[in-house]
């Protein structure tokens, strides 16, 4: 999947978790956004999920830290 | 990975637009958060309503016509993120829902400490919320049968003693979650064999939390069935089980809110009543009017006709059960009732139907006639067709009617119906499996009614008999019932736990009467019920109530005289009334008035009204009277003396 296409995808999850629009980066990371906790990191993950058709394992899940990772992990599940 | 969702709502379309229409409104509606609400909400549209309703009614909405709920979860693992699907839950049935959790895994320090947190919330409905780990702590597979069975009990004694902890500290109803299954098999299909098994304790657990909760009168959520509907996968994730010891996955909270949030609306009486069924293609195949009856898609020969026979099957057995059902269609009446007098395979007949209505008017009147002549709430109706247009048109007009979007195969209707949840019930009586017959008894009657010429000679007509007694422990359940689920008829609209019922027993100065009313139509069961205690010499009325199936026929007449009964025998010189307003009980507003009673004193809550035993006049009534032991527990009334 092309890397456009994923954060397109990204903004609305991120814009429905947040209720705004987040301007996404790759070396955007949970404490350069108001209200990144724990639980909305466990929403986004399970949006993506649900919106891309995969499974995040537990080492996936581990080596999260910002939106590039995330992008990267979507990257190598949907190849 | 199936996630489990409220795939009987309808998806909203718009939701950005109208949930930041909601957001940014200066002054909320929230009717428009309720609508939001019966939606299909996935968790995260969960999340984010839940929050704008707390923005937007921080101390809850004001005139709320249902009794505001203030929840604990009490739970062994992660609880707070099962809390905005429990509120939204709430939400799509009027409730109004605060909720407590005490710190993590604090819960049988918050429940034994009376200065906790716990207490001061003082809750009025309570969840245990234990996690299968916990449940199971104990268990080791190298156990031999005695040490599991050990193991066992010391479980159920911590859950017993758990809930008789929380029985003491607040006289509130209580609910269990049964555990999920989420533990691997270590032997295969004969895991029963393995005594420590953990995934063969839980299998024992949830088969005995059936009957501990019967005995301790705890309600439960049961989790494992809807996992063994669903598939354990879409409700538990073990990646976020080990990352933050959320046992039910976030996605599937709307969903596990929902099933909490419909217990909760069974306390207060917001279960639905009443299912009303379109015919054309949704209880048969084919359009009557159009095809005939010889034609129609039902039964033997089709696969399809096999699903329609199915939806009939399930229909009726809600019926036996105490749901009441109607009928809603386009259509002639002569064309709409020939399949239900002829057709072999139809397993609904018109007796079945309590209210039968076929025209051409447009279907949201016609729903609300059927509510006027069931004499039930238009927010206790169910509307099952298979034609969008027609849901739509009720969903605008009607919003408080639950229109369920209804699968397109039949087959899926019973599975679709039974996910919904609308009719949750606590408890089963001899009344509910009686209840279409009584409603159908009633239209039997009005028919009489049109042709009397007087009231009087109609009412005599009608060889009613009146049952009644004090409370007594057969007839109890369904006095329980019938007052924590009456909404117009009642007086005060106070509940009543069981404790607090059987607590009008123990005490000779207390009074509290069951009736029941049969006639040459049927028996109508237990139909009112009447609390109050003696203070001084005035005997204090705290609960009137009535069934609205028996409006009209001076029942209410008939209990004053056992009201008056009892306060003679009591040595009372007057009888003290009480009217407090609700949003569903306007119609016994007059009620003491009407019965000769005197304005006595007001407040912005309640009214109430003196009767002087000297100074009552006595009104004829048209049935005769009958003390008897257990007026509920006689089960061929109709045939034998009281």
């Amino acid at each position: 999947m092309i890397e456009t296409e994923i954060y397109s995808v990204l903004s609305e999850i991120f814009e429905d978790v947040f209720m705004r629009e987040v301007a996404l980066r790759p070396d955007l990371t949970a404490k350069d956004v108001d209200g990144w906790d724990s639980f909305k990191q466990i929403d986004i993950i399970i949006s993506v999920e649900e919106r891309f058709g995969i499974k995040a394992g537990t080492r996936d899940l581990d080596g999260l830290q910002s939106v590039g990772d995330l992008v990267r992990m979507i990257q190598s599940k949907t190849a | 990975m199936s996630t489990p969702t409220l795939n009987w709502l309808p998806p909203s379309e718009d939701w950005r637009d109208r949930i930041n229409d909601f957001r940014k409104a200066e002054h909320p509606c929230w009717n428009s958060a309720v609508d939001l609400s019966r939606t299909r909400l996935d968790f995260i549209r969960t999340n984010v309503l839940d929050a704008a309703v707390a923005r937007a009614f921080p101390r809850g909405p004001a005139g709320l016509g249902t009794k505001p709920i203030r929840l604990a979860v009490l739970g062994t693992s992660m609880t707070a993120h099962l809390q905005p699907g429990i509120r939204m839950g709430a939400l799509r049935r009027g409730l109004w829902v605060t909720t407590y959790e005490p710190e993590y895994g604090q819960y049988l320090q918050d429940l034994l400490d009376p200065s906790s947190g716990l207490h001061r919330f003082e809750p009025n409905a309570i969840l245990f919320a234990l996690d299968s780990d916990t449940l199971t702590a104990g268990f080791e597979p190298s156990m031999t049968a005695a040490e599991a069975d050990a193991a066992f009990d010391l479980t159920v004694q911590r859950i017993e003693q758990s809930w008789a902890l929380a029985q003491d500290a607040f006289r509130s109803p209580i609910m269990m979650q049964t555990p999920m299954p989420v533990f691997p098999s270590l032997m295969g299909s004969n895991e029963h064999r393995l005594p420590g098994s953990r995934s063969n304790a839980l299998i024992r657990l949830n088969v005995r939390l059936r009957s501990m909760a019967d005995q301790a009168s705890v309600d439960l959520v049961a989790l494992d069935d809807r996992v063994a509907s669903d598939g354990l996968d879409g409700w538990h994730d073990a990646a976020l089980w080990h990352r933050a010891k959320q046992e039910v996955t976030p996605a599937a909270t709307p969903v596990y809110g929902d099933l909490v949030a419909r217990v909760l609306a069974a306390y207060q009486g917001r279960s639905a009543k009443c299912l009303v069924l379109d015919l054309d293609n949704t209880i048969w195949g084919g359009v009557v009017g159009d095809d005939g009856t010889d034609k129609l898609v039902l039964g033997q020969g089709s696969a399809l006709g096999e699903a329609f026979v199915g939806v009939q099957r399930y229909a009726k057995n809600l019926a036996q059960r105490g749901v009441i059902l109607a009928v809603c269609s386009k259509n002639d009446e002569a064309n709409a009732l020939e399949p239900f007098e002829r057709h072999p395979d139809m397993i609904l007949r018109r007796a079945d139907i309590a209210c039968f209505v076929a025209n051409w008017t447009d279907k949201a009147a016609n729903l609300r006639t059927i509510a006027e002549r069931l004499n039930i709430g238009v927010d206790a109706l169910v509307f099952l067709d298979d034609n969008p247009f027609e849901r739509n048109l009720v969903r605008a007009a009607l919003p408080e009617v639950a229109v369920p979007e209804v699968p397109d195969d039949p087959a899926l209707i019973p599975r679709c119906l039974a996910a919904a949840g609308y009719f949750e019930s606590l408890s089963i009586t001899a009344d509910d499996r009686a209840r279409t017959a009584q409603y159908r008894d009633n239209e039997d009657r009005k028919a009489i009614l049109a042709s009397a010429t007087d009231l009087p000679s109609y009412l005599r007509s009608l060889d009613m008999r009146l049952l009644w007694g004090p409370f007594d422990p057969v007839g109890l359940p369904r006095v329980i019932q019938l007052v924590n689920k009456t909404n117009q008829f009642n007086l005060t609209t106070r509940r009543i736990t069981a404790d607090e019922a059987e607590a009008v027993m123990g005490e000779p100065t207390n009074v509290g009467l069951q009736i029941r009313l049969l006639d040459r139509f049927g028996d109508n069961g237990m139909i009112a019920v009447v609390i109050g205690h003696l203070r001084g010499r005035d005997l204090v009325i705290e609960t009137w109530l009535m069934s609205c199936r028996v409006l009209g026929r001076g029942v209410e007449d008939a209990t004053l005289d056992l009201v008056v009964g009892e306060a003679e025998r009591l040595g009372a010189t007057r009888i003290v009334g009480e009217y407090r307003p609700s949003a569903k009980n306007g119609m016994v507003r007059d009620h003491y008035r009407k019965l000769g009673f005197t304005a006595d004193r007001e407040d912005d809550d309640a009214a109430w009204w003196t009767l002087a035993l000297a100074d009552r006049q006595r009104r004829e009534t048209f049935m005769s009277v009958e003390r008897s032991t257990s007026p509920d527990g006689l089960q061929n009334a109709g045939d034998s003396p009281a």
